[in-house]
Parts: C-alpha cells; sequence; structure tokens
C-alpha cells in the first residue's frame, strides 16, 4: 500500500542497510575485497577521492571506496564527512612542488626543458586494446620498469625558470604576510570570489563537471587557448611549524600532480604583453583533473586581464556553485524524499484548473450552439 | 515646453559639470557642463564612438565618473550630487524620478515576463498593491503606445522589435518619470516604423512635459525630438545650442561636415 | 544513510563530540543564530559544515538542532507532518544517538520540532524552538539565478519582481498560484521562504509564540522569526492571500481544520484524506473523534504511541 512504502519507518530503514550491506559484499564464494587491494590497486579512485574528499589518506579512502561499492562521488561524500569532525592544529607551510620527487613530468611548450622530459607511469601511448592477460588473474608481478640512466635533476625546475630571464611569464605572487588563505569548509561562498576560494572551490569540484568545462572553453566557449606549460607528478614533504618549537618540522609525504597552463595576454595599460597562468592541483595522480582546473582557472581570471565574459566557464557563480560533487548529488537526490504536502497542493490547483479549463470550454461551445 | 529666450528661465532639473570619464588611458568624455530645464529636450549627437552612451551613462547613474558632478533636483533631497547619494537613495530616486529607454528592448525588457507584467513592474517598485488597477492603467498605456491591448499577456518575444520598443517606452513612463533617458530609442528599426515611434514619442513628451535627454547619430531624429542639440566629437562637445540653429547655420566644422552628410543622402 | 554513526558514538570512548559537532563550530551557529534572529528575516551567510547526511536532507536543520540541543531537551521531528516517515525517523535516530536526548511526537511535549514541509497543527508555545530544513533559503532564486543579485535586492528592499511573479500569476491563473513555499514578508523589512511548507501553514508564522529557526546546509544560510513577529504573506489589495481548504474532511478523526494528505486506495481512483500531521490526528481519535473511515487499517497504522526510542 502506498501509505506503508512512504511511511516507511524504523524497520524499513534497518532492513534497507541490511540488504545494502548483502548486496556490497555480492557472492560470498568470490573473495572479499581487502582494502589493501583498493589501495594498491585501484590507486587512481583512491586519489580522487582524497582529491574531491579534501583528506589525505590513503587508507581511509580505500575504505570509503570499499564502503561505497566502487560509487566514488558516493566514497567522496563519505570522506568528507569524516574529515568534517577532525580537530584542526594548524595549517602547513606551503608545499614546495619544485622539491618534489618526480615520478612524471612533462611540458607541452618546449621539445627540452631544464630537467628533461620524464614520462613516468602513464596511460599515454597505451593502446586502449582490453588486456585479457590481466583477466587470468595470479600471474607473477609485472618486472620492474628500467632505471633511467643519469639521475634525475633535483631540484626539478619549473616552467617558470624557463621564462625567467625575459619575464615572459606572470611571476608566483609570494608574500610572507600573505593572508589566512579562504577556506571553504569553514566559510560560505563568497561573490566575488578572490583567486584562493576560486581554487579551492576547483580542486574540491567535480572531475567531471571541472573537464566538461574546460572542454567547452577549448571548443570556442570562452576561450583562453591554453597551452600545457607542465605537468608534473611525485611527492612532496609537508612542513609544520609547531607553536612549541618555532621551526619547520618535515610531518610527512604526500604524492601531488601539478598543472601549469599558459595562456597568452596582449597586455592592458599597466600590464605588459605576457603570458599567464592557470593552475591545477591535485592529491595523488589526478591528471586530467589538474589539467581542467587549471583551464578553468585561468578562464575565472577574465577580470585580471580584461576579458570578456561571456560563456559558462568565465561566469565564477555559476562555476563555483554548481563544481561540488557532494552538494549536488545530495540535491538532485532529495527528489527522492517525499513531497507529498506540496505535491498535494499542487495536485489541488491543477484540479482547480483544469475544472474552469473545461467550464469555460463548455461555455465557449453552448455560446456557439 | 521649449525654453523661451527671453522669459527667465526656471531653476535647472539636471545640472552637470566637469563631467569627464576615462577608460583606463582610453577617453570616454570629457569636461562635459550643461543644464537641463523641466520640459526640456536635449539632444546629444556625433559620430559612433563619440562619447555619447558613455556621458549618457554617466549622467544617468550607470557608471561612475572618473570626475565631475551630476546633480539632479530631487523630491527628496532638492538639487543633489547623485554620485553623493547613499547607493539605496540613488537606487530609490532613479526608480522613482527617471526612467531609461535602451537601444535594444532587451535591455530594457524582462524577456521571461509578460509585456502588461513589464509595463505594470514600475507601478510595483513604487508600492502598487491593486492589482486591478495596475491592470487598467496598463491596459490605458498599451492604449497610448499604440498596441493591441488583447495582446497584454504575451510575452515580448512575440512582439516584433517596433512593438518591443512601445512596450519599453510605455515601461519607462506609466510611473510618471520627470527625466527619461533615451539612448537610439528607434536605432534598431526600420525606417517606416522609426517615423511612426518618433512621432509617438514626440507627442507624448509634449502631452507629459517630460525632461529628455536622447542619444541619436540620426540628424533627422534629432530634428524632430530635440529643443537643443549637443554635437560630441572624441569625447568632448564642440557645439550646443538650439536644435533649429545648430542645424540650420553650423559654426563649428565638424557640425558642418554632420549636417551636410545628412543632407547629401 | 540513517546511522553512519558507529556504536561507539554512545559509548564513554565516543568517536564523535556531543552532538556530533565540535564546540567551536557550535558556538559559531549559535553566534549565526543569534544575528538571524536580531534581524528577523535576514539570510545569515554561515560556516556550514560537512554532515554525515546529503545535502538537501536536512543537513540544516540538524546543525541548528546540534547547536542548541542539550540532554535535557525533547526532541521531536517530522518530515510532511509525520513522525514515521523515513528521513524524519533516520535524524531523529541520528540525535538519540549522538546527544543522548529523549525523543517524542507529542507537540506539546517536544521542547526542539525538526520540520520538513510542515507546521504542526497544534499551536506552539513560549519556549518552545521550531526547526525547519530549507532546501532553497533565498525566495527570490526562482526568479534571478544570481546571488550577487538577490543580495542587492534584499540589502535595497527591491522587491517588485517577486510582485511581477505575483502580477504573472493572476494574469495567467487567475489567482496567485503559488501553493507551497508562498513568499512571505517579515516585520515588513524581510522577504522571506517560509521553507516549501503549503501556504495553509504561512498564516501560522505571524506573532508565534515560539523561536523559530530556518537552516540551509547547502546553500550555507541562517534566518530566524522571533517570536510574536509579523510575517505576513505576499498578496495584492484585490487578490487577498487565502489558505487551502479541502470538501473533504480527515477520514480518520473527523478534523474540519487540519492539512490533509490524499491517500490512494487503491487504481480505481479511490482515495482518503487523512490530516498530514500525525501526532495531531492520533490525539484527536485518542479523544473520542471519528472520522468516516474510522477502523480502516491506516488507522491502527498510525494510532498514538509511545516515542519508538
Ligand atoms: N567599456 C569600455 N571600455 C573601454 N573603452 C570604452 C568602453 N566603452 C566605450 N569605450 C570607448 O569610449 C569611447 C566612446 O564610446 P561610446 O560608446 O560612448 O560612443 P558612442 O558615441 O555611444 O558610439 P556609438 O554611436 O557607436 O554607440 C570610444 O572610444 C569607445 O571605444
Ligand atoms: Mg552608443
Ligand atoms: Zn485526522
Amino acid at each position: 500500500m502506498a501509505y506503508v512504502s512512504v511511511k516507511g519507518g524504523e524497520k524499513a530503514i534497518t532492513h534497507a542497510h541490511q540488504w545494502l550491506a548483502e548486496d556490497r559484499r555480492g557472492d560470498p564464494g568470490v573473495h572479499e575485497l581487502e582494502v589493501a587491494q583498493v589501495r594498491e590497486q585501484l590507486s587512481l579512485a583512491v586519489d580522487r577521492v582524497m582529491s574531491e574528499g579534501s583528506c589525505y589518506d590513503r587508507d581511509l579512502a580505500a575504505l570509503a571506496v570499499k564502503q561505497a561499492r566502487g560509487d566514488l562521488p558516493e566514497a567522496i561524500f563519505l570522506l568528507r564527512a569524516y574529515r568534517t569532525t577532525l580537530p584542526r592544529f594548524g595549517a602547513s607551510l606551503p608545499v614546495e612542488t619544485e622539491a618534489m620527487a618526480v615520478r612524471r613530468r612533462v611540458s607541452a611548450a618546449f621539445k627540452d626543458i631544464p630537467g628533461g622530459q620524464v614520462l613516468g607511469p602513464t596511460f599515454d601511448y597505451t593502446h586502449r586494446l582490453l588486456d585479457f592477460a590481466l583477466a587470468a588473474e595470479g600471474g607473477a608481478p609485472p618486472e620492474p620498469a628500467p632505471q633511467a640512466e643519469e639521475p634525475q635533476a633535483y631540484p626539478m625546475p619549473n616552467i617558470a625558470s624557463v621564462f625567467r630571464h625575459e619575464d615572459l611569464l606572470e611571476h608566483d605572487v609570494r608574500t610572507d604576510e600573505a593572508p589566512e588563505p579562504y577556506d571553504l569548509t569553514r566559510q560560505p561562498m563568497k561573490f566575488p570570489a578572490d583567486r584562493d576560494q576560486r581554487l579551492q572551490a576547483l580542486a574540491r569540484g567535480d572531475e567531471g563537471f571541472l573537464l566538461s568545462l574546460a572542454y567547452s572553453s577549448q571548443r570556442g566557449w570562452g576561450s583562453t587557448h591554453p597551452l600545457c606549460g607542465e605537468i608534473r607528478m611525485g611527492e612532496v614533504a609537508v612542513e609544520y611549524v609547531p607553536d612549541e618549537l618555532g621551526f619547520a618540522i618535515e610531518i610527512g609525504e604526500v604524492t601531488l600532480t601539478e598543472c601549469t597552463m599558459l595562456s597568452g595576454f596582449a597586455g592592458s595599460a599597466e600590464r605588459p604583453p605576457q603570458y599567464t597562468r592557470g593552475y591545477g592541483l591535485t592529491f595523488g595522480h589526478c591528471e586530467r583533473k589538474a589539467m581542467s582546473m587549471a583551464i578553468v582557472d585561468r578562464a575565472l581570471r577574465h577580470r585580471e586581464v580584461g576579458e570578456q565574459a561571456d560563456a559558462p566557464v568565465q561566469d565564477e557563480e555559476f562555476v563555483l556553485y554548481h563544481s561540488d560533487n557532494v552538494e549536488a548529488s545530495g540535491f538532485v537526490q532529495h527528489l527522492k524524499l517525499p513531497h507529498y504536502v506540496d505535491f498535494q497542493a499542487d495536485l489541488q490547483l491543477i484540479r482547480r484548473l483544469r475544472k474552469e479549463h473545461f467550464e469555460r470550454r463548455a461555455a465557449l461551445k453552448e455560446a456557439a450552439e | 515646453m521649449n525654453a523661451i529666450p527671453g522669459r527667465i528661465a526656471p531653476a535647472p532639473l539636471l545640472s552637470v559639470e566637469g563631467l569627464t570619464k576615462w577608460y583606463g588611458h582610453v577617453l570616454g568624455c570629457r569636461d562635459v557642463a550643461f543644464d537641463l530645464r523641466p520640459g526640456e529636450v536635449l539632444g546629444i549627437v556625433g559620430e559612433s564612438g563619440s562619447g555619447k552612451t558613455t556621458l549618457l551613462n554617466c549622467i544617468s547613474g550607470k557608471l561612475t565618473p572618473t570626475a565631475g558632478e551630476v546633480r539632479f533636483d530631487t523630491r527628496r533631497f532638492g538639487l543633489t550630487d547623485i554620485y553623493g547619494l547613499s547607493e539605496p537613495d540613488r537606487r530609490r530616486m532613479q526608480r522613482e524620478e527617471w526612467g531609461f529607454v535602451h537601444q535594444n528592448p532587451r535591455d530594457g525588457l524582462r524577456m521571461r515576463v509578460s509585456g502588461g507584467a513589464n509595463v505594470a513592474e514600475p507601478l510595483m517598485n513604487l508600492g502598487a498593491r491593486h492589482y486591478g488597477q495596475m491592470r487598467q492603467s496598463t491596459i490605458d498605456w498599451l492604449d497610448r503606445v499604440e498596441l493591441d491591448t488583447r495582446r497584454i499577456d504575451d510575452k515580448p518575444r512575440n512582439f516584433s522589435g517596433g512593438m518591443q520598443q512601445r512596450i519599453q517606452v510605455a515601461r519607462n513612463l506609466i510611473h510618471g518619470p520627470r527625466l527619461v533617458f533615451m539612448d537610439e530609442p528607434t536605432g534598431g528599426l526600420d525606417v517606416s516604423v522609426q517615423a511612426r515611434l518618433l512621432d509617438l514619442l514626440r507627442e507624448l513628451v509634449r502631452d507629459l512635459g517630460l525632461a529628455v535627454i536622447i542619444v541619436t547619430h540620426d540628424m533627422a531624429v534629432a530634428r524632430l525630438m530635440a529643443d537643443r542639440l549637443m554635437v560630441m566629437k572624441g569625447g568632448e562637445v564642440v557645439e550646443t545650442g538650439l536644435t533649429d540653429q545648430v542645424l540650420d547655420d553650423p559654426q563649428h566644422p565638424y557640425t558642418q561636415l554632420l549636417v551636410s552628410s545628412v543632407l547629401q543622402i | 544513510m540513517s546511522t553512519p554513526v558507529p556504536a561507539l558514538a554512545n559509548a564513554p570512548e565516543r568517536y564523535y563530540n556531543y552532538a556530533y559537532l565540535d564546540e567551536q563550530t557550535k558556538r559559531m551557529i549559535r553566534r549565526s543564530i543569534l544575528k538571524a534572529l536580531a534581524i528577523p528575516g535576514y539570510q545569515v551567510p554561515f560556516g556550514s559544515r560537512e554532515m554525515p547526511v546529503p545535502y538537501g536532507w536536512g543537513t540544516g536543520g540538524i546543525q541548528l538542532t546540534a547547536a542548541i540541543i542539550g540532554p535535557d531537551d525533547v526532541y521531536k521531528c517530522i518530515d510532511q507532518g509525520a513522525d514515521d516517515t523515513t528521513n524524519a525517523v533516520s535524524i531523529r535516530r541520528f540525535f538519540a544517538n549522538v546527544a543522548d536526548v529523549a525523543t517524542t511526537e507529542d507537540t506539546g511535549e517536544a521542547t526542539i520540532i525538526q520540520t520538513r514541509h510542515r507546521i504542526p497543527e497544534k499551536p506552539l508555545k513560549q519556549g518552545q524552538v521550531l526547526v525547519y530544513q530549507v532546501p532553497q533559503p533565498e525566495p527570490l532564486r526562482g526568479l534571478e539565478a544570481r546571488e550577487t543579485e538577490t543580495r542587492a535586492m534584499h540589502a535595497y528592499e527591491e522587491y517588485g519582481l517577486q510582485y511581477v511573479s505575483l502580477y504573472e500569476n493572476i494574469s495567467a491563473y487567475g489567482r496567485i498560484a503559488a501553493t507551497a513555499g508562498y513568499p512571505v514578508m517579515v516585520e515588513e523589512r524581510y522577504l522571506m521562504s517560509p521553507s516549501p511548507i503549503p501556504k495553509f501553514d504561512n498564516p501560522k508564522m505571524a506573532q508565534n509564540e515560539a523561536v523559530m529557526l530556518f537552516g540551509a546546509g547547502r546553500e550555507k544560510r541562517i534566518y530566524a522569526v522571533p517570536p510574536f513577529t509579523r510575517v505576513r504573506s505576499l498578496d495584492f489589495e484585490d487578490y487577498p492571500f487565502e489558505t487551502q481548504t479541502w470538501e473533504e474532511t480527515c477520514a480518520l478523526c473527523g478534523a474540519e481544520d487540519s492539512y490533509l494528505d490524499e491517500v490512494i486506495l487503491d487504481d480505481a481512483g479511490d482515495k482518503m484524506f487523512v490530516c498530514s500531521d500525525s501526532h495531531h490526528c492520533a490525539e484527536r481519535r485518542a479523544a473520542g473523534h471519528v472520522g468516516p473511515m474510522a477502523g480502516h487499517a491506516l488507522d491502527q497504522d498510525a494510532a498514538l504511541k509511545e516515542p519508538a526510542e
């Protein structure tokens, strides 16, 4: 009966959750997935969950992926809901990506750049043929990849270094007394948004949404003619200055993907013609996301460089308000909750309007006859 | 209600002084000064890029000038620099005492709302809360701008360009403003439609005793509508005077060129 | 999504703070509440937290409750007027779990009532707090998508656009067609969304004795109507505000003046109408009121019962 299904109550909830657990486990004849397996072998899923979940913890992210049955936005939500309850001890120092232990580093701007191109573990240039050898499980682990002949440059200079002596690229702004960056997990959106707020929103933003926006921009909806200055991925140290010590200590290491997109800028009254940058940064290895983020970041900087803004990707309110998949998913799916009080009100109105419609029609007909 | 020479001029409704607007290092307009009396129609003419729109936007409070003052004889505060008013006060004054007819009706109408509601909105903005009375005055105004009143509930997109412009005119006059700004109000229309709309505008302005500042690059429009003309070139006013004087006996070489080029067409 | 809190939550070594949120966050929310009460109807931006229930499922209301609840409170939670709708059950369980609080279905007994889409039929009293879950706090959002624009409209008290929409309604339907989430004017200053309650409930907001708090978690806004505040539903002089009425009475308790839900009985078009406020209906039946279908299976189902927990 309809009445019972909407007023399901306690029992229905408990039973539904039992069923969910059963489905999550799947066929008990198949080995249970271990969190460690997710962490090691579905590592890009783990990376995405950490990135958009704003929480760097491979084990928790793997657990979330397992618990969410592989539904990544659901896993991101789980990790976020956990993160928000954690106490805060303070903020780390900004990480130095130039000091990254690089596993991958490519630039599309120059054939050779200081530090060289490092292809690293990438899907690029693989042929996307299903590998049936992987289906035959239990084989020996793959041979380790051979070592490079020469040791890598360290620190690995970033793309800005190429331009440094010519001033062709806008500078990093580094101030010692930088104000605390905006924190969207503690403050609501504010408009117009500064770049720190925008970058945080983009870093937490849904990969699919940012990918589509970046793509739309490339196709001419607010194009910034981006050029991939550099992508790098690898490990960086995280440093923190405890109040008791007063100097920085290393508290751990994180894997990051960083992307710098270059866009030409014709100059204005105040600024000379120069390359400007779009910036993308993610936890783990999320290259597609980092590139999309960099393109969208640059598109949103139209005010600074006096570009006309008429494409969706340039609309700060549109982009920032709709990029968070935890917000979006919750609100879209809240339509599943009962709405029968408002629906009843609506039904009443539409019945009344229908009645009036037929009365009018009948009156017209009578008049005609 | 033309300004009649020889009589003592009434106090100005609007008084502009030293009005200058720079866009970075591009000049919009420079050092413009004039007075406008109640009921007077001032035409701003000049070639494309001469600064007409810039000047109009600065005067009408849409664009903050780099320097200069725009004083308006407000009902609440008397003659006041509009940029000295608080933003709520300025917006209220604009709602109550001004109208603005855009060149493109899309900029001046709510395209998702019926023509009738577009016309009635200024009344609601000023606190009218009687549907029937608003409906009636909307119908009266649609009639005045020669629109079929049976189409009151149609959306603007279902009207032709000329009809949309009439809706915009009605929307900007219904609340009884004292000063109306018009930026190329007939600019986007073809010649025959233009002529009818101009006639209508002229009658309305005369009947209502409205003060108007109208921007146009069309000398015919200027002659028909304006009591007085201001000729702009490169952001500056190069000549000003009674319309007939300026057009029949232009002093500045640029005005002469402007007038003769019209005559040649 | 209803029991994300592990069993340990209630144990001495609980994983989470009392009422889930940490004390700093509660303090921030309480400050926002005070500001909201000081400026009735004004939407106060606040640092909404991620909650263990999805956005759109009551995160705003839950944060408000979490910020004001204490062990002595008696908590009631309804959705669509009923205590036994799934999401209401889920949220009530959550607070029973994390705040060690007594729960009730009795409107009169509750100190905090959290609601989605209804105001209880029984008039609220001084000392009670009604917490609304709000999906979209901005009454003008349907007419103007940009927050930067709508904030300016509130600041300058420029509400012509809202009246334009009512005007259009009358032109199109011969009446103001808004049925739920019908906009109100608070203390003749701020236009406010009453949340998606049916307009039937709007008059209950005016001069209400209880504190009314509104929380929108996803949109990160809190607003409030303090006790004894003027709340006026928008209308025109010649099209005055009016509420819904039914030709039917409640099939179970015979109520003539309560908001009714339509219950489909079969696929032949048979239906019955029952009170949307389940506790109100049960209380009336307990007092001996009888409706035309009293004794129907639903009657047992929804009878007055002890709190579930
Ligand atoms: N937003 C802007 N930014 C920079 N320069 C501008 C801007 N708007 C106008 N200008 C410049 O200011 C000058 C005056 O422009 P304005 O639009 O006022 O001319 P106009 O007389 O209205 O021209 P038209 O008849 O073509 O409408 C021009 O040189 C124009 O390029
Ligand atoms: Mg112009
Ligand atoms: Zn009942």
